[in-house]
């Protein structure tokens, strides 16, 4: 086997409580569908049998029972669940199910959206025996107004990728938080890549191929907790260190680098047994390189390298706020060929759906509303003269006559009174908004909730 | 050869062993004991009438076909279903040949044995998963023992992708393979439109479903590196091909109630298919490929599962060792002899034994200087020029369209061959026919370094019958921000073509190195006779 697929759904949505206080954030209605369903269904089209899922209880019970998983999931499912409160990073994730890995993995985070052509990633992770390949896309702007935003948002910390000419070797990688007095790059990798480029502008999609020995590296290396924030830093810096490449060279041995030399040793140890006699043979008889203009063999004798493919055009959305869900709804639909209205529902004809809103199974729409550019989820009833219009109304919610909604977020189970007028909110699960009231830009969610800070 | 009419046991056994070794493949004597019948029985045509010719012509052809099947057949059970056609059929095998006195045999005699011989291929091909004689490996002309002609040899398929017929059958094969077909790119210039012209921006694996699991992940590697060029050249090639095959023997099961002797050459069968739609396989390669075969159709169906692979990988091994790594240090120990010190050397592109051969004279400080010829696109001159400048030679670096301006200080010129083909032609990158022909027109002599194992029963003329088109947006090239090929799509009568390889004549050539010595370029099919006879 080739490569075992690896879903993180054990996340829990830090950015946008609002929405998953109640619902764990791979269980998110995103089109009418969970949000893992989609990396799901990327890795099923793509031709994968076999998926390791690891998430927790609660998400694992809510798939069982969920319509859309059961009936359109075909691959098999190997649910590895992990405590809630254990706090665990994805690397540490990954330590869990090591004994299950038997060959070069593929990790997925449960909250990407895209349609991405994965054979380019992996054919990078291939052709060149990467350690690291990962996939990255440019950023859009969301042009969408945030309920219950006030004010602008603090800007993201930027990540900053460091690519090589031809733009597809990584060299360096590191966030905007880790350099506090500047971007700084060793001669080592000046020296090798002389002409770098460096983009800012990228979004992370989390997907990465690794070498089923980095997996081994990090049972012995316990320190590394998150794959995204220290072991593709470590990974990415690791192609430059002189121990990797001249094995040989051990000078200092102090007590403090001990620890850091016990994770190069190990790193040495799994990448000198991995490479084989013949294919040096190979490689030394070969007339490519993969630079020119200095003196060095191909890859410049580095056995340890990551790439990095960059997408120019399609969606790859990762859900992890407020605002790219709301997008995400917006455009997820577009992947798939799905009608619009879902055959269950009822609708009558008096009543004014636009073309790029979608109806829930299940739904009942009364006369004389209209809905525009909006979703509405499973078993939600919308009574008469309803306005509907930018917003995302998710599973079991009861609108009242003559409410309009405006870009807002209704999350599942809540009830909205008659006559309500609602603008740019956010209204939680299970609430009830009473009848003629009008809001704009509050988020409304239970007392409860309010109490976790 | 067996052509008395009296039966020899043991020489019987060594038609069948023979044929055994070649599998459906006929030897060399086997073709001329065939092409002796068919002057014979051509005379016959003429004394005696059509009908009792053509029984008698019809008979060898296919009497041969079930001693050959036959053959193979020893170790399975079906034994018991072809223990009836041994009896009949050797008597015939052996009269046949015989002149015209003989009478022809009975026609129900004929139709009888054609039953029998019939129901053992049945039996054969139960026990095989969805059996089909393959198509030819590149560059063998192909026996139908079977047709009622004399031999018709066939075109290899990869040289008429201008003819529909042989396009739908190799699409039907490669879906019977699970093997996605790879689409053409692009106007193809017509007097080369019988080739394959691929894009390196639609891989193959496109088509592929990401853990591949139909064709083995080391194969999928190999192919994407030799349609990237990552990589090139064809003793690299070569060895990561029986790199990839060790990996892939390393990962086998026998399935139950097969035979690994069988069953693995049939897997191999749609990895082959799979590679050469990737690249089209060079002559080394094949070479690799039949001797990989012969030594897995030679396993003793008595061996363990593993014993059989640890002896297989063993054979890899040592093919390796022998034919690439020993051969390169015979070839350089006879090359040094030819370099003197003051020598000025001229080598062409980035051959890996010339570079070899280089470097160990300089190691035995032999003073001699390079001048490295190079051509676009591939500019694989520049890695040549990298690997000797990093020892210490020293070199000068022309591009193709100096080479006469350059030959007048050049006292040797030395070339690495793709192939050596049976007539004395040497295949190699495009170009090196030019250098050759001006090396000649200036009197410097050519030396041609290749290794035995590249050398290949084909006979070409010219570069237009058997080639490689490789993709011809490599020829677009951005100068100061301008791309003038850019469209060339758009431009109805624009056609690009980027050729690999071109023959060089051997009147052009004054010496071939191999391993087995120096030779003169017409003593090629002596050595692939002493080739085939060792075997």
């Amino acid at each position: 086997m080739e490569l075992q697929a690896v879903l993180m759904a054990a996340a829990g949505g830090s950015r946008m409580m609002d929405l998953t206080y109640n619902t764990p954030k791979p269980m998110l209605p995103v089109g009418n569908k969970p949000l893992m369903w989609y990396p799901l269904n990327l890795l099923e089209r793509v031709g994968f049998e076999e998926v390791i899922v690891i998430t927790t209880k609660e998400v694992q019970k809510m798939m069982s029972t969920d319509f859309k998983m059961k009936l359109d999931v075909k691959m098999k499912l190997d649910v590895v669940c992990i405590q809630e409160d254990a706090d665990m990073g994805t690397a540490d994730a990954l330590r869990h199910i090591q004994q299950k890995i038997k060959t070069d993995i593929l990790v997925v985070s449960c909250d990407l959206i895209t349609d991405a052509a994965l054979h380019e990633v992996v054919d990078l992770f291939r052709a060149h025996d990467a350690t690291l390949a990962m996939l990255m896309s440019k950023a859009h702007e969301f042009t969408e107004t945030v309920p219950g935003q006030k004010g602008k948002m603090a800007a993201e910390q930027r990540d900053f990728v460091g690519v090589d000419e031809s733009g597809k070797r990584l060299l360096f990688m590191a966030n905007e938080a880790d350099l506090e007095e500047g971007l700084t790059i060793r001669k080592s990798i000046m020296r090798k890549h002389p002409r770098m480029h460096i983009k800012t502008g990228l979004v992370d999609a989390h997907l990465y191929c690794l070498k089923k020995m980095v997996v081994d590296f990090l049972a012995d290396n316990k320190s590394i907790s998150s794959i995204r924030g220290e072991l593709v830093p470590y990974l990415v810096q690791k192609q430059f260190s002189k121990a990797i490449n001249s094995p040989t060279t051990k000078d200092d041995a102090e007590d403090q680098n001990q620890k850091q030399k016990d994770g190069n040793i190990n790193m040495e140890l799994h990448l000198s047994s991995h490479n084989e006699h013949f294919l040096q043979l190979a490689r030394e008889r070969s007339c490519w390189n993969d630079h020119r203009g200095d003196m060095s063999e191909a890859y410049h004798g580095g056995k340890l390298r990551c790439y990095l493919h960059i997408m120019e055009q399609g969606l790859c959305y990762r859900v992890n706020t407020l605002a790219a869900y709301i997008e995400a709804n917006r455009q997820a639909p577009k992947l798939f060929e799905e009608p619009a209205i879902h055959p269950s529902a009822v609708v009558s004809e008096k009543c004014l759906v636009s073309s790029d809103s979608i109806i829930g199974a299940s739904c009942q729409v009364a006369d004389k509303t209209s809905i525009k550019r909006s979703t509405i989820g499973n078993s939600t009833t919308v009574k008469e003269k309803v306005k509907v219009t930018n917003s995302i109304v998710m599973h079991g919610v009861t609108i009242e006559e003559g409410s309009n909604i405006q870009g807002s977020v209704i999350c599942s189970n809540a009830v909205i009174g008659r006559g309500a007028d609602l603008k740019y909110c956010l209204v939680g699960n299970g609430q009830r908004i009473e009848p003629e009231a009008e809001k704009t830009n509050e988020v409304i969610v239970g007392s409860d909730q309010l109490m976790e800070i | 050869m067996a052509d008395s009419g009296v039966t020899d046991g043991p020489d019987e056994k060594g038609d069948i062993s023979h044929a055994k070794r070649e599998g459906t493949e006929l030897t060399k004597e086997e073709k001329q004991r065939l092409r002796k019948e068919k002057k014979q029985h051509k005379k016959n045509k003429e004394r005696k009438d059509d009908k009792t010719s053509e029984s008698q012509k019809e008979k060898p052809p296919t009497e041969r076909s079930p001693t050959s099947k036959q053959a193979a057949h020893p170790p399975t059970q079906k034994a018991p279903l072809a223990v009836p056609t041994p009896a009949p059929l050797p008597v015939p095998v052996l009269d046949a040949p015989a002149p015209a006195g003989k009478p022809a045999k009975s026609k129900t005699e004929i139709k009888a044995e054609r039953r029998a011989r019939q129901e053992a291929e049945r039996a054969s091909k139960q026990g095989k998963k969805g059996d089909v004689i393959p198509q030819v490996p590149a560059g063998k002309a192909k026996l139908q023992p079977s047709e009622l002609q004399p031999v018709v040899k066939r075109l290899p398929e990869h040289v008429q992708v201008d003819n529909p017929e042989v396009l739908k059958k190799l699409a039907k094969k490669l879906e019977r393979q699970q093997i996605p077909l790879r689409s053409d790119y692009g106007y193809k210039v017509s007097l080369f439109s019988h080739l394959h012209q691929y894009s390196r921006k639609a891989p193959l694996t496109q088509q592929l479903s990401i853990p591949s699991t139909v064709i083995h992940p080391s194969i999928v590697r190999l192919g994407l590196q030799y349609s990237q060029g990552i990589v090139a050249g064809s003793n690299a090639r070569s060895i990561a091909l029986l790199h990839a095959f060790k990996q892939v023997i390393r990962d086998y099961t026998t399935p139950p109630n097969e035979e690994l002797s069988r069953d693995l050459v049939n897997k191999l069968k749609p990895y082959i298919s799979f590679l050469s739609q990737c690249r089209p396989l060079s002559a080394s390669m094949g070479n690799a490929i039949k001797y990989i075969k012969k030594e897995i159709s030679n396993i003793d169906s008595q061996c363990k599962e593993e014993e059989a692979k640890s002896e297989l990988q063993k054979c890899i091994d040592r093919y390796i060792d022998e034919k690439i790594i020993l051969a390169a240090t015979a070839i350089s120990k006879y090359a040094i002899e030819k370099i003197s010190d003051g020598d000025v050397i001229l080598v062409y592109g980035c051959s890996s034994l010339v570079n070899h051969i280089l470097c160990e004279a300089f190691d035995k400080c032999r003073k001699f200087r390079v001048v490295v010829v190079d051509s676009r696109p591939r500019l694989e001159g520049r890695e040549a020029l990298r690997r000797l400048v990093q020892r210490g030679i020293s070199c000068t670096y022309v591009l193709i369209s100096a080479v006469s301006y350059i030959l007048p200080e050049v006292s040797k010129v030395f070339l690495g061959a793709h192939a050596l083909l049976a007539n004395g032609y040497v295949m190699s990158r495009v170009g090196t026919s030019q250098i050759a022909l001006v090396a000649k027109a200036f009197n410097v002599p050519v030396l041609v370094c290749c290794e035995t194992y590249k050398f290949c029963e084909r006979v070409q003329t010219d570069s237009f019958v058997s080639n490689e088109l490789d993709d011809p947006d490599d020829l677009i090239v951005t100068r100061k921000g301008k791309t003038q090929l850019g469209g060339w799509q758009d431009v109805p009568l624009l056609g690009l073509l980027n050729l690999v390889y071109d023959v060089t004549p051997p009147d052009f050539v004054d010496l071939v190195i191999t391993d087995l010595g120096m030779i003169p370029c017409t003593s090629v099919p002596v050595v692939l006779r002493v080739k085939s006879v060792d075997q």
